[in-house]
């Protein structure tokens, strides 16, 4: 077949032609990825919720809320609240963005924190990944703000730029003060049960 | 037999052509990376060539690269979706380099200047070659650069947490100290012969 000459008729039809072709196949990949895309995107949200939180047996991604741009995961084991996932990110970092997942336990205390998404120079902010900084966290109950120790808080930065370590901490603290906002009345009534209860096992022992 | 060939060695796409160093330089972080773009841009490259060759004479040459855009960057699409779907983790760590495919020069490069030209066999194999080429490439690169910038390759640690690795390696100004080199020793090979 020889060449196709460059007139109008045969430019439009052979784009035409080209291009219906190419979206038809787009469409089919489109419709055969749709569903692994939605569930590889599930689990890398439910392995980072698992990641943060003590046990829990409830779907919290099902229950996830979104409040001021931030996604929530509360966690409950037996119906009682056990905790709450939250996905927060920060705009301080070196390289734009980063987003993390921290677990907060019903006091407001971190029980874990791990980075899902970020650009950070590899082998300086990205030591924030490694277990001599993030294991910083782990546990860590606080008032107000997170602050490196060059700020005036007790966290070791990463070096001394403190640029991601500071991020880190940002990231945090926007979690946080949500999470006491939103979820303070929970909180306080936890509170009220674990002390019912504590007090109910003194009367048992007495009792004993 | 020599169209695979000439791509690996001869016309190596990324230290002979000097084609496609942007992902060149910014996905080499790590051996991973490189291989997972090399193998990526393959993909792209074989089948894009393949379709060129075998719609050439359907396209008029007039709109050629409009037609060869739309046919590239549909391939690309696929990889995305596919990546996305089925290695999510490497999709993250390339992010918006696979997208960049589409503008890949290598890719639209290899389309005008030989499946454009060439029946779809030589125009696959062709594509294959070049693959291979750029894929070899920036694995090397990837692995150079993450043994002395990181003191691991494909994410094994070779050395202890503290010591202290080469760090510029993995930083931007390490990719062009390292493609430099690799473009001298190429050439000093290929003199030699």
């Amino acid at each position: 077949m020889a060449k196709l000459e460059s007139n109008l008729k045969n430019m439009v039809l052979s784009l035409v032609f080209i291009s219906m072709g190419m979206s038809a196949a787009l469409g089919y990949v489109y419709l055969l990825t749709k569903e692994p895309i939605e569930k590889a995107n599930k689990e890398k949200e439910v392995s980072a919720v698992k990641m943060v939180l003590p046990e829990f047996d409830n779907d919290p991604v099902k229950e996830m809320k979104t409040i001021d741009g931030l996604s929530f995961y509360p966690a409950s084991k037996g119906g009682q609240f056990i905790g709450c996932a939250v996905n927060t990110f920060t705009d301080k970092a070196f390289s734009g963005k980063f987003t993390m997942m921290v677990g907060f336990l019903p006091d407001g205390t971190i029980n874990k924190s791990v980075v899902l998404d970020q650009k950070e120079t590899p082998g300086l902010g990205t030591k924030m990944k490694e277990p001599k900084f993030y294991s910083q966290f782990e546990n860590k109950k606080f008032e107000g703000e997170l602050k490196v120790k060059k700020d005036g808080g007790d966290i070791d930065a990463i070096s001394a730029a403190t640029i991601t370590s500071r991020a880190y901490c940002d990231g945090i603290n926007r979690a946080y003060k949500l999470f006491m906002k939103e979820f303070a009345n929970e909180t306080n009534s936890n509170k009220i049960d674990t002390t019912t209860t504590d007090k109910a096992l003194e009367t048992l022992k007495k009792e004993e | 037999m020599k169209h695979l060939l000439n791509g690996i060695w001869k016309e190596n796409p990324t230290l002979v052509l000097v084609l496609g160093t942007c992902p060149t330089l910014a996905v080499t972080t790590a051996a991973m990376n490189g291989l997972g773009m090399g193998a990526a841009t393959t993909f792209v490259l074989v089948f894009s060539n393949l379709f060129i060759a075998l719609l050439k004479n359907l396209i008029p040459d007039k709109v050629r690269i409009a037609a060869f855009v739309v046919i590239i960057a549909s391939f690309v699409t696929i990889v995305d979706l596919t990546m996305k779907a089925f290695t999510p983790a490497l999709y993250a760590a390339l992010g918006v380099f696979i997208p960049l495919i589409v503008v890949n020069c290598i890719i639209l490069g290899r389309a005008e200047a030989f499946a454009q030209k060439n029946k779809p066999i030589p125009a696959i194999l062709d594509g294959i070659g070049m693959g291979i080429g750029f894929t070899l490439a920036l694995t090397i690169m990837g692995s150079v650069r993450e043994i002395l910038g990181n003191g691991s390759i494909f994410d094994i640690k070779l050395v202890s947490e503290s010591t202290k690795t080469i760090l510029i390696f993995i930083l931007p100004p390490g990719a062009f100290f390292t493609y430099g080199y690799f473009i001298a020793i190429k050439n000093r090979l290929s003199a030699n012969k």
